[in-house]
């Protein structure tokens, strides 16, 4: 089992009350799993993601990684394990504007403290292998959306993670990108046994999970 | 890449903003380095045209008063001459010349005289005045060097060097005050008889409008004889810096010579102290204002660029930078704003002397080489300053507000 986590509970406090952003949630997660979590809005499926390694702190539950309890590390620790085992993937891209595609993919690798020379072929060997070869100095800028999701997809996976987390990725982009990037996502799940778990609300997305979870008012109620 | 390189890169490419966030700290720093070349280049024409004056330090016996030493009565308190070997022996610095004397007031016929016995050497160079007299012998050599940190180009010279002091005084020789040789009638190579002894009046000294018209001067040996007051004298006049005497010249008398009244003279001393006061204070509160006002603009240039890039803080974190790469991020690039801001700084400031200072101030201005470093130093410290509580907040942001965002 790759990932598990046990009657996860996320609670946030107001004036009014508390809400239960996440009710108890259980899941488990198989290596080479594209699990897909699916959700009307504020039905707790982004908490849940950012939940998982640690982003957001949790009220109470377990969560294993890989074998390993990372609910209670602190925050050095879950920030090693995000840097060595875990790619992002956000509906925004959120890439640098001011470096150019290859210096985004490299980041990964910079805080992996990577050789230079390493991490420039490793760079460029991810944007061939999604097919940007020839826009490697361009600027996010001069990019369309669906290529700059694919550098973020490339930054992703360039240094190799055991799992890839997408929030909402194809959010921004029209539908038929949107088949693009989720079946070059597939293609890395298939290719490279890498897991992948994706938030989505979107049902032709969810479509291409191996198994789906889907969440409503914080809770799991259909898996 | 690295996060050093990730840092030389945005400042690159954001050029506009990089010298937004330097101006404030470089015309700071420049103001400061132009007010501190111009003020210590004429706070040092103050301190020599001061010096130039002559003596400003009276060593006197215990006890005894200036009024005692200018009336000179015959029971005036006297110190041991082993005093002015004491403090050539001393390691006191900026004591440029000593002039032990022995004075008293003497009968000549009828009329009473000022009889002061000199170390001839010694004496003429503390009397500025007495050099239209003619004197002639060696030239001095001080030991008040310029402040080596000091700008010495101020063009102007110090006038102890060129003083003549008289290489010899014989022991029938004397020197005549204006004063005392038109009331006793007294011309050049004329005789006097004190206390039974002949002196040749050698020389009749110029109008200096000072008790020195009134005096007789003899060799200090003969006039100790004469007054039987061996090896005593009853002052020791010193030519000290005036920096040195401001940074403490006189307590260091008084520790080598515990048993005398060390005084300055006023006038001369309190005037450079105070111009060096002064010039101190000002360039302090300078200092201060241009701390506070450079690190708040450096703090609000690096907030804003904490929030401008709270997307990339938040996805960095979640790509797994740890909080130091975070902090190394910003205060990197504070820091390569203190030094690029301390060298412009220092190098518009030293222009703006260099340029300015004969304008406004009459004196030549070159370049001080160590304010760069203390430039830097200073300009450094500002942005560091000023950058420390926006990047502790921005190592602090919560990584997936940057997700809600989207």
């Amino acid at each position: 089992m790759m990932l598990q986590g046990e009657n996860i509970l996320k609670q946030y406090h107001h004036k009014g009350g508390v809400i239960n952003a996440l009710d108890h949630v259980s899941f488990t997660v198989e290596k080479g799993d594209f699990v897909t979590v699916t959700g009307p809005s504020g039905s707790g499926k982004s908490t849940l993601l950012l939940s998982i390694f640690g982003l957001i702190r949790l009220s109470s539950g377990t969560i294993v990684f890989d074998g390993r309890r990372i609910d209670n590390i602190n925050d050095r620790q879950l920030t090693a394990i995000r840097k060595i085992s875990v790619g992002y993937i956000l509906q925004g891209f959120a890439l640098i504007p001011y470096l150019t595609t290859i210096q985004n993919v490299m980041i990964p690798l910079a805080l992996e403290k990577v050789p230079g020379k390493e991490q420039v072929k490793r760079a460029s060997e991810i944007l061939d292998y999604v097919g940007l070869a020839d826009r490697m100095e361009h600027l996010p800028g001069e990019l369309s959306a669906g290529q700059q999701q694919r550098v973020a997809i490339a930054r992703s996976i360039v240094h190799r993670p055991k799992i890839i987390m997408a929030d909402e990725p194809t959010g921004n982009l029209d539908p038929s990108l949107s088949l693009e990037i989720l079946d070059f996502l597939k293609k890395i799940n298939q290719e490279n046994n890498i897991t992948i778990m994706m938030v989505t609300h979107s049902p032709v997305a969810a479509e291409y999970g191996t198994r789906k979870l889907h969440l409503n008012d914080g809770r799991i109620i259909k898996s | 890449m690295t996060i050093s390189k990730l840092v030389f890169i945005e400042l690159w490419k954001r050029k506009s903003q990089l010298i937004t966030g330097l101006l404030a700290i470089t015309l700071g720093i420049a103001v400061i380095v132009a007010i501190q070349s111009v003020s210590v280049v004429s706070e040092q024409n103050v301190a020599r045209n001061l010096d130039n004056l002559g003596a400003n330090i009276l060593v006197l016996p215990q006890g005894a008063s200036i009024d005692d030493y200018y009336t000179s009565d015959i029971d005036a308190p006297t110190l041991p001459m082993d005093y002015v070997e004491r403090i050539l022996n001393s390691t006191i610095a900026g004591v440029d010349n000593m002039s032990p004397k022995l004075t008293r007031r003497v009968k000549v016929g009828d009329q009473s005289v000022v009889l002061t016995g000199i170390l001839p050497k010694s004496e003429i160079a503390s009397k500025p005045l007495w050099q239209t007299s003619g004197l002639t012998g060696a030239q001095l050599t001080t030991a008040c060097a310029p402040n080596k940190t000091a700008n010495i180009s101020h063009g102007l010279e110090d006038e102890k060097l060129k003083r003549k002091a008289i290489d010899t005084l014989y022991s029938d020789d004397c020197l005549a005050g204006s004063q005392v040789a038109n009331r006793l009638k007294l011309r050049v190579n004329g005789r006097i008889n004190i206390m039974g002894k002949e002196f040749k009046v050698v020389k009749i000294l110029p109008e200096t409008g000072t008790v020195d018209d009134d005096r007789v001067f003899a060799n200090l040996k003969d006039v100790q004889k004469l007054l039987k007051i061996e090896n005593q004298v009853s002052a020791i006049e010193i030519m000290g810096c005036c920096n040195a005497i401001s940074e403490g010249l006189l307590s260091q008398l008084r520790n080598i010579l515990p048993d005398t009244r060390v005084t300055t003279i006023g006038q001369i001393v309190s005037t450079q102290i105070e111009t060096n006061h002064l010039m101190k204070k000002v360039t302090l509160v300078m200092l201060i204002i241009i701390f506070f006002v450079g690190g708040i603009s450096i703090g609000n240039y690096i907030w804003a660029n904490v929030n401008e890039r709270k997307r990339e803080i938040g996805m960095l974190r979640m790509m797994g930078a740890d909080r130091s790469a975070i902090y190394k991020m910003f205060l990197l690039k504070a820091l390569i704003l203190g030094v690029a801001g301390g060298i412009l700084g220092y190098l518009s400031g030293t222009l703006a002397g260099v340029v300015l200072g004969p304008y406004l101030a009459g004196i030549i201005v070159k370049p001080v080489f160590i304010y760069l470093l203390w430039s830097v130093l200073f300009s450094v410290a500002i942005a560091l300053a000023g950058s420390l509580f926006p990047t502790y907040l921005a190592a602090r942001f919560d990584p997936h507000t940057n997700l809600q965002e989207d």
